[in-house]
């Protein structure tokens, strides 16, 4: 085969490596399952946590689309007091990690907390009250956590749609609530079911949101073979049994798609906000600002309150290393991923067989694979080269060489690479559907081509789809631990490691004021591309 | 501003190959850990390096990195993870009279491969409002219908309490051991909680009566709000005594500065330093000739259980084993 008719899919595969090669490690783990640990998990474990993690995955995933979606359609075509504020700040809970909302909302919400601590002082009993560490409890939690995927992705995708496709909807005489089920919730569906398929990996993924519910999923799992039998080769082997079933479900989603179109019809002119009057302009203010209040302001001013017991410890110079450290951090590791993303999706487009999509599929199957396994994934491989290296260029190295590659700010970054690709990808690919054949077509007559077709046509369009990929993996490494951790520089301490040395011997209260860092910091890129969407 | 900044890196590479430089793996919070090193640096010269992350992935990169590893010390908490890295032959013997002199042999390894250098004990608290401590006696007694409805426990996922239910199977063998946890699970008053502070403050607003949890979280909850009817009680006193555990470390199989490492070690026994390592996390000193801090001193002397620290490593997985069979979750 010619090298042009090649050179996308050698570009997938090169680009799948660095997914495949730590998803190797944890897969060749397969061949010498340990009898003895699995029966005790089959007896004991395995069928509570399989329906728990069934139930999660089916309420979350229910749960994130009932508000992300509703609410994205909210802000994009009609237009109720506080839309302009609610519009970015529905985006806000994702700058903070899961687990620290986890752990706010149940101090707020459990028998200590102040809630029912204040209805024993006033009626003298709370028993009435559920309990929040309930799967409902959970359900709820991650749902507040993760809904701002689907929300902006398919904001998205409500804003790019081009008024034209509703228009045609209205003119066969749909209203505008039968043009959402009809026409705008069909054409959003590349976008829809990849903001859920990235709530889902990371609910998938997730342990320590989840470990503060004490609800054991399947990550539970994972980590009693690793750390409570000292099986690691154990816990690689039920990550890659998660690891196989997410890749089937995103397998079986896309054949169900099939060859359906999302372009748009006409330019993309954005649709003319419909002006919300009386009870339902109170209806849509009351619910954006309920959802905003229960996934973002009550978990921030129960940091706040946190923090202020314990400012004057951590508020110091280290404070400001860590946020540089992690600004800095995370807007190299938005700037490859989003580039890696782009010319991963690109490839896609250009080449459409099915195996240059299977390899484009394993490439984001990182981000369901519980963190800290993952870091074990790409740890080992570097340290093997490493030593190989060292092995063979012994003479010529300094005495007592420890590392080459390893502990290097590249290898860092290939790791987020391999985390995050789908947080990228999914954004990014998604705004690529919108570009039509015939636009192509229109450009290579103009006399385009090759890259210039791609920098004239391409990028300009997938602008709002780069940025929104951006931004997600800006917050998503901010919040990052396990591979922060496991492959930082020396030295490289960020805000995420501060909170793990803090929370690590339990000092949750003073883990407050770098949690809150996280999150004035992740409001920055948001701001940013709230500015940019409204000058656009 | 070139030349200055290439003299200034020339001066660091040089630097750092001159000073004497050790290497720690470590998961005990650096904050804990930090201030005492940067001690030592003042007294010695040597310069101390701290890579934090949790045990489990500081094991592995000690694993893959083998002879190449930068580690001299690889330093946790709980004896059962320093038995594992140990049992993964991570670790490597020390021989050294003044370890063994300032730490009580059932506070290290056996074969010399690790060292406590932090008690930690493990027992009984209490609502003062609803119960008396002579109502009070042992982890046993917990395990009793009188309890029913009153008790709270932390998660069977943190390894204080595998250590706990570990060290049971030492003294008690299996069925006495099930025979006590499964009757926790009876009396437990709600869901087990993620946290020992979290267990405490349940204690303190009613939620239950009694549970068990580590010293220096009630140390520390105290501190911030002292009038929380929480007290302590001394458990298993009749008994072989309370149960403690350990934070320790070990030198690594393939250190580059032994020597360096050792010498960190032995400082870090000593009574000198004992009391900056406990203290600052309110535990207990493991050097016997050492008092512990003043508000730690006042909750009493107590006898704590002889029975070897490793022990709670050998029989960890029996342990989780055992509490999945009887449903702690």
């Amino acid at each position: 085969m010619q090298w042009s008719a090649m050179r996308w899919r050698v570009v997938v595969v090169f680009i799948s490596l660095v997914t495949l090669i730590p998803l190797s490690v944890i897969f060749a783990s397969i061949g010498s399952p340990d009898a003895a640990i699995w029966s005790h998990l089959i007896d004991y474990q395995l069928p509570g946590i399989l329906l728990n993690t069934l139930w999660l995955v089916l309420g979350v995933g229910s749960g994130v689309f009932l508000i992300g979606v509703p609410l994205a359609w909210l802000v994009s075509v009609y237009d109720f007091p506080g839309r302009r504020f609610f519009t970015w700040a529905l985006m806000l809970p994702l700058a903070m990690p899961a687990y620290v909302m986890a752990f706010s909302q149940l101090g707020l919400l459990e028998f200590t907390g102040p809630i029912q601590t204040w209805l024993r002082d006033t009626y003298g009993t709370s028993s009435w009250v559920p309990s929040a560490r309930s799967t409902g409890g959970v359900i709820v939690i991650l749902t507040l956590a993760f809904y701002p995927y689907v929300y902006l992705l398919a904001r998205n995708a409500f804003s790019t749609m081009g008024r034209r496709a509703l228009e045609v909807g209205q003119s066969l005489g749909l209203s505008r609530s039968q043009g959402f089920w009809r026409v705008a919730l069909p054409m959003a569906r590349p976008w829809i079911i990849g903001g859920m398929t990235l709530a889902l990996m990371e609910t998938l993924a997730d342990f320590g949101a989840v470990a503060i519910f004490n609800y054991d999923t399947f990550t539970n799992a994972i980590y009693k073979a690793w750390f409570s039998f000292f099986s690691l080769d154990t816990a690689k082997q039920l990550a890659s049994l998660l690891v196989t079933m997410v890749f089937v479900l995103v397998w079986f989603e896309q054949s169900a798609r099939g060859r359906r179109a999302y372009t748009q019809a006409g330019r993309a002119a954005p649709l003319p906000r419909l002006r919300l009057g009386g009870w339902r302009a109170v209806g849509a203010t009351l619910l954006a600002a309920l959802v905003f209040a229960l996934a973002f302001a009550l978990p921030v001013v129960q940091l706040v309150f946190w923090a202020v017991s314990v400012w004057v410890e951590e508020l110091n110079a280290d404070l400001a290393a860590y946020v540089g450290r992690s600004l800095l951090l995370s807007l190299m590791a938005a700037a490859l991923v989003a580039a890696v993303a782009l010319l991963l999706s690109y490839a896609q487009r250009r080449d459409k067989r099915m195996t240059t999509h299977a390899f484009a599929k394993i490439a984001t199957l990182g981000y369901a694979v519980p963190g800290t396994v993952l870091a074990v994934g790409v740890f080992v491989p570097i340290a093997w080269l490493d030593n190989a290296l060292i092995d063979v260029f012994k003479d010529w190295l300094p005495e007592g060489t420890t590392a080459i590659l390893k502990g290097t700010l590249l290898i860092m970054l290939l790791a987020f690479v391999a985390r995050f690709l789908a947080v990228g990808h999914s954004a990014i690919d998604a705004a690529m559907h919108r570009i039509t054949a015939s636009q192509e077509e229109a450009a290579r007559i103009l006399g385009y081509s090759g890259w210039r077709l791609a920098a004239r046509l391409h990028l300009p369009l997938l602008t709002g789809g780069i940025l929104t990929a951006m931004l997600m993996v800006f917050v998503d490494v901010m919040k990052e631990m396990p591979i922060t951790l496991m492959t930082r520089p020396f030295g490289w301490d960020t805000l995420s490691v501060r909170i793990f040395n803090l929370t690590a011997e339990g000092q949750w209260d003073r883990a407050a004021l770098p949690a809150i860092a996280i999150v004035l910091a992740g409001l920055i890129p948001v701001i940013l591309l709230s500015r940019q969407k409204d000058s656009a | 501003m070139k030349p200055m900044l290439l003299a200034a890196m020339i001066a660091a590479i040089s630097g750092s190959a001159f000073a004497e430089e050790v290497v720690i793996y470590s998961s005990r919070g650096e904050q804990l850990i930090k201030p005492i090193l940067d001690v030592y640096k003042k007294e010695t010269g040597v310069d101390v390096k701290l890579v934090s992350d949790k045990e489990g992935p500081l094991m592995e990169r000690l694993r893959a990195e083998g002879s190449n590893t930068p580690a001299d010390i690889l330093m946790t908490v709980d004896a059962g993870n320093l038995w594992q890295a140990s049992n993964m032959g991570l670790l490597k013997a020390v021989k050294s009279p003044t370890l063994n002199a300032n730490i009580p042999v059932h506070l290290r390894d056996p074969k010399n491969e690790w060292f406590g250098l932090s008690v930690r004990a493990r027992t009984l608290f209490y609502n003062t409002q609803k119960v008396k401590p002579g109502q009070l006696s042992s982890y046993e007694d917990l395990a009793d219908p009188k309890w029913k409805g009153k008790l709270c426990l932390r998660t069977s996922k943190k390894v204080y309490n595998q250590s706990l239910v570990a060290m049971f199977l030492a003294e008690y063998g299996p069925v006495k051991t099930e025979r006590i946890v499964k009757g926790w699970m009876d009396n437990l008053a709600t869901d087990v909680f993620p946290d020992d502070t979290k267990m405490l403050e349940a204690i303190a607003a009613g939620q239950c009566e009694v549970g068990i949890a580590n010293t220096y979280y009630y140390g520390r909850l105290m501190k911030k709000t002292p009038n929380l009817p929480v007290g302590l009680f001394w458990a298993n006193q009749n008994g072989k005594g309370s149960h403690v555990n350990v934070s320790g470390a070990g030198v690594t199989r393939y250190a580059k500065n032994e020597k360096g490492a050792v010498k960190l070690l032995e400082w870090l026994s000593s009574a000198k330093a004992q009391n900056l390592y406990a203290d600052v996390d309110m535990e207990y000193p493991v050097n016997t000739k050492v008092k512990p801090a003043p508000e730690v001193a006042a909750w009493g002397p107590f006898k704590s259980s002889l029975i070897n620290v490793s022990n709670a490593g050998t029989r960890q997985a029996d342990a989780v084993k055992l509490m999945d069979r009887v449903g702690y979750k």
